[in-house]
């Protein structure tokens, strides 16, 4: 029950977030993003939900614009990476002369840590939206292949492979039909928490100075103007600070909810344990 | 000695309330060896753990019954109180010795720790009392092999240890269950005679739980049939295997392939499948696979009657009727009529 | 029904066992030990052995799972050995397979029919493809009704039935039966023995049935051959098998069997073999069997019996003292 509510609040908080930041050309007032001499570093009131920035923008409507910076990044790295690591990881899996020359490059990239290593790219690289999807991608694509091919090296000792080959089925169709549909729960569940670290690693690089432009309003590039005013407007670094937990935290809630609701176990108790125990007790 | 009266034990799943043990009553006496068969959902592994109270609560609950031991109900004992009693007077072995062995202590030390937890003694003496368990068990050169891990020891020799751990403080009473199914025939052969042996010695009232019947044939005073929870027969291995009186068990015994048929000679089916524990059908739980069934057997769920001393069979059918009936199927099969 | 559709000359299948960080090969596991057998057309071979003999390494060799060491496999009198990808892939056609396991041997996320559709699929028999899935199910005695149905919906027999379906697809000469009801529960072996027989004489197959239950054998086998250790140690037609087994390893293992006769069993001599089995990557020298014989001496330590006829004609066993019928009469005549 407890499981449940969790599933249903982290999904909530990601719709929440994901339908305010599409609709937000709506309802956001027209000059909440101008810049206002005015009313710079206000502290949060009616008017000014999260207060004010520097310039005098409000800080609400900059949170939820830059939500879109940081979700469409989290998206498209968690999508390149699953698909190019699933691809990979599924023909390390199962051919084994392959396995050796993509694991060896995998583990090659696997000792940098992903964040280090997605700096440099992004250094080499120039930062851009686009760039930080190309450089994170490439950074996290490779847990995902140990993933997947840990997922395929377990199936293929299970027989139905076996049988899928002797009935002749072709090396494409078993990939595609017999492993991959066996292997996408681990897939999506790594998905998700892809998409979180994405979301992390992006407001990381821009906080560092090296993520997106800084015009374009992100979640890690207002951390990074806020750090100077941490002391006299702490609203400023706290409130997008928040978006960004809330935002991951709800991420791996789903995810861990993803995989609770994949586990076989988890759905059909006892009696299949009990019957799995009774059919290997044969196996002599 | 132990006395288990009308238990019933049910497990919650998401499909359902599985009524793994449905109002089950038997005795084991002292010395005694009951064997329990069934086939797989047929409750009897559940019962085992119902007696030693090792399933896990919740899921599991235990809406009604008894299960007394010397006196004592199991059921209302604390945590405390059963722990005194499990390895102590009740001791119980598992199918699969590999799982039940920590695989990262040495046999030696399980072992000691087994007799040091129930027994006050010197550890030195713990040692000398492990070593001669591992040897009233058969392991050739116990001494060495103490100080061996799990994983260097055979399946067969890993059931050896496991039941030194069970006598390791001289229990009363010793639940196998299914000891022998994960072993290779001339393993097993080599364990049922040490559990014969072992019972020789000290006497150890032993509950034989497997789906073997030739297992049961072998090593039983007492058998019970199970069947979707219930005990469907009771009665002496003369009376299961000479005289069923329990459409299940005379089926049970008809299709299993032996060693004495003509070659090539046709096995007799039972039609059907096991049923399901969340959702049995009604009336008699075996009517759906059962030759004889008629109508009345959809709506009276028979209960255990005598058939003969100490013999007891649920089926609405009179001993005489079963054995005319009986005696009509197995002319027709021989016919080659079919039913 | 004496043309040899499968013939099988003293295979040999050594895996390398690789220790260290090289992964040196340090030694070879020898699963199957120049094993010949051969198993003629609309007859059943079974072959009998405990955990660890060999019986399903040489099944997956006859297969083309795995790739023999060295020896020859030929079905039709071809090899099938140097057969190039796309002339096996045809033979897989003739050659199927019914495994142990009636639970992890089907996808659990594709639907019955589906199952079954999937070889003709691969071999692009795609015409009325659902009419013949269909009769297949029918075939097993599976109900039309079952198609959409996922694996986890049905019971082990009725797997067990999806996965024979399976293996009728493609028409094939040989079904290699693994173990396929030993994983099954006692009410429902006889069902599919009986179903397997059924079929045979209908669609004139020919099987390899492996088990490590003589009891089970008996009831479907043609021809039996006890392996153990990778070797041979006894075949012979069903019935001399029965009457005379003559290997002490085959007596041991009849004699294992509990019988479902309580006063015969209290009766009944046995051979309870000493010890364990022996690891297959060190073998005993001489006969393999010599440690856990009751009767081995000095010369079963050093020479290797060969596989030979001893009584009667076609019995062949490998033995130094084969055990004669009076000796071993009241072990199996019950």
């Amino acid at each position: 029950m407890l499981k449940k509510k969790r599933n249903l609040l982290a999904a909530g908080i990601l719709l929440l977030i994901t339908l305010m930041t599409i609709t937000a050309s709506w309802w956001l007032p027209a000059n909440a993003l101008e810049i206002n001499s005015t009313e710079r570093l206000f502290s949060p009131s009616g008017e000014h939900w999260f207060g004010t920035d520097h310039f005098g923008r409000d800080i609400f409507a900059q949170t939820i614009v830059a939500a879109r910076v940081s979700l469409i990044v989290g998206v498209t790295v968690a999508l390149i990476a699953t698909i190019l690591g699933t691809i990979t990881g599924l023909i390390a899996g199962y051919y084994k002369k392959a396995d050796f020359i993509i694991m060896r490059i995998i583990d090659g990239m696997l000792a940098f840590p992903s964040l280090l290593l997605a700096l440099a790219l992004v250094a080499a690289l120039g930062g851009s939206v686009t760039n930080i999807i190309i450089a994170l991608s490439f950074s996290f694509w490779p847990v995902m292949t140990r993933i997947v091919r840990s997922a395929v090296l377990q199936i293929n000792s299970v027989q139905y492979i076996e049988a899928a080959k002797t009935s002749g089925i072709s090396d494409p169709v078993i990939l595609t039909r017999y492993l991959l549909p066996n292997v996408l729960s681990p897939i999506i569940v790594q998905g998700t928490f892809i998409f979180a670290k994405a979301i992390l690693a992006e407001a990381a690089l821009s906080f560092l100075g090296v993520g997106v432009e800084p015009s374009t309003p992100t979640w890690g590039n207002m951390l990074q103007e806020a750090q100077i005013y941490i002391s006299i407007a702490p609203w400023f670094s706290i409130f997008p600070g928040i978006a960004i937990v809330l935002t991951v935290l709800a991420l791996n809630m789903l995810g861990d909810g993803l995989r609770d609701a994949f586990d076989p176990h988890a759905k059909s108790t006892k009696k299949t344990k009990r019957r799995r125990g009774t059919k290997q007790k044969y196996a002599a | 000695m132990l006395e288990v009266k009308q238990l019933k034990t049910q497990i919650d799943t998401n499909e359902g309330v599985v009524k793994a043990v449905d109002g089950v009553s038997f005795t084991v006496e002292a010395g005694q060896t009951v064997g329990i068969v069934g086939e797989s959902g047929s409750g009897k592994s559940v019962l085992a753990h119902s007696i030693m109270q090792l399933n896990p609560v919740p899921p599991t609950f235990y809406p009604e019954g008894e299960i007394i031991f010397e006196g004592k109900n199991l059921l209302n004992l604390s945590e405390r109180e059963l722990r005194k009693i499990r390895g102590n007077e009740i001791a119980m072995i598992f199918q699969d010795p590999m799982s039940s062995l920590n695989p990262v202590f040495k046999i030696g030390d399980q072992l000691v720790e087994a007799v040091l937890t129930h027994q006050k003694m010197s550890r030195q003496d713990a040692r000398a009392r492990a070593v001669e368990l591992l040897t009233d068990v058969g392991i050739p050169d116990p001494e060495r092999r103490m100080n061996d891990y799990p994983h260097q020891f055979s399946g067969g020799m890993r059931q050896r240890v496991l039941i030194a751990i069970a006598l390791a403080c001289n229990p009363k009473l010793l639940i196998a269950d299914e000891p022998t199914t994960a072993l290779d025939v001339t393993i097993q052969a080599q364990i049922l005679e040490l559990m014969r042996d072992i019972q020789k010695k000290y006497g150890t009232a032993i509950i034989m739980i497997t789906h073997d019947l030739g297992v049961v044939s072998q090593m039983a005073d007492k058998v019970l049939v199970m069947y979707s929870g219930r005990i469907v027969e009771e009665g002496s291995v003369e009376d299961i295997f000479y005289r069923p009186s329990m459409p299940y068990t005379w089926s049970l015994l008809r299709s299993l392939p032996r060693l004495d048929a003509e070659a090539h000679e046709r096995l007799i089916n039972i039609e059907g499948q096991p049923p399901n524990l969340v959702s049995p059908p009604k009336g008699c739980n075996f009517h759906p696979r059962c030759p004889f069934s008629t109508e009345q057997c959809l709506e009276v769920d028979p209960e255990l009657t005598v058939r003969g001393d100490g013999h007891f069979a649920a089926c609405i059918l009179s001993g005489q009727e079963f054995d005319s009936e009986k005696k009509r199927m197995e002319f027709a099969d021989k016919k080659g009529v079919p039913q | 029904m004496s043309e040899a559709l499968l013939e099988i000359r003293d295979v040999n299948m050594h895996f390398p066992i690789k220790e260290g960080v090289f992964q040196k090969t340090k030694n070879h596991v020898k699963a199957v030990n120049g094993v010949s057998l051969t198993v003629n057309k609309g007859e059943t071979l079974g072959i009998v052995g405990e955990s660890g003999c060999g019986k399903s390494t040489l099944a997956r060799t006859i297969v083309g799972l795995l790739e023999p060491t060295s020896g020859d496999i030929l079905f039709e009198g071809k090899s099938i050995l140097d057969l190039n990808k796309k002339q096996m892939h045809g033979l897989r056609r003739d050659i199927q397979m019914v495994y142990q396991d009636p639970f992890s041997s089907l996808n659990p996320r594709m639907k019955a029919g589906d199952i079954i559709a999937a070889p003709l699929k691969a071999y692009r028999m795609t015409e009325n493809l659902e009419q013949r899935v269909k009769e297949l199910m029918d075939l097993v005695g599976l109900k039309a009704a079952d198609y959409n149905k996922l694996p986890h919906q049905f019971s082990g027999g009725q797997r067990q039935r999806i996965g024979i379906a399976r293996a009728l697809a493609l028409n094939p000469k040989l079904i290699i039966c693994d173990e396929p009801v030993s994983a099954l529960d006692v009410s429902v072996q006889a069902q599919v023995i009986n179903l397997l027989e059924d079929l045979q004489k209908e669609l004139d197959l020919t099987y390899v049935f492996i088990a490590h239950d003589l009891s089970v054998i008996k009831h479907i086998a043609d021809k039996v051959a006890v392996m153990y250790l990778g070797k041979v140690m006894e075949m012979s037609d069903s019935e001399s098998f029965y009457k005379h087994a003559c290997h002490p390893y085959t007596n041991a293992l009849l004699s294992a069997i509990p019988l479902t006769d309580p006063l015969k069993e209290k009766e009944r001599q046995r051979i309870v073999l000493k010890g364990e089995l022996p690891s297959p990557a060190n073998p005993p020298t001489g006969c393999v069997f010599h440690t856990r014989c009751p009767f081995a001496t000095e010369a079963c330590k050093q020479d290797i019996p060969s596989l030979e006829a001893k009584g009667d004609a076609g019995h062949l066993v490998s033995c130094f003292y084969p055990m004669n019928v009076e000796k071993k009469s009241s072990i199996v005549n019950h």
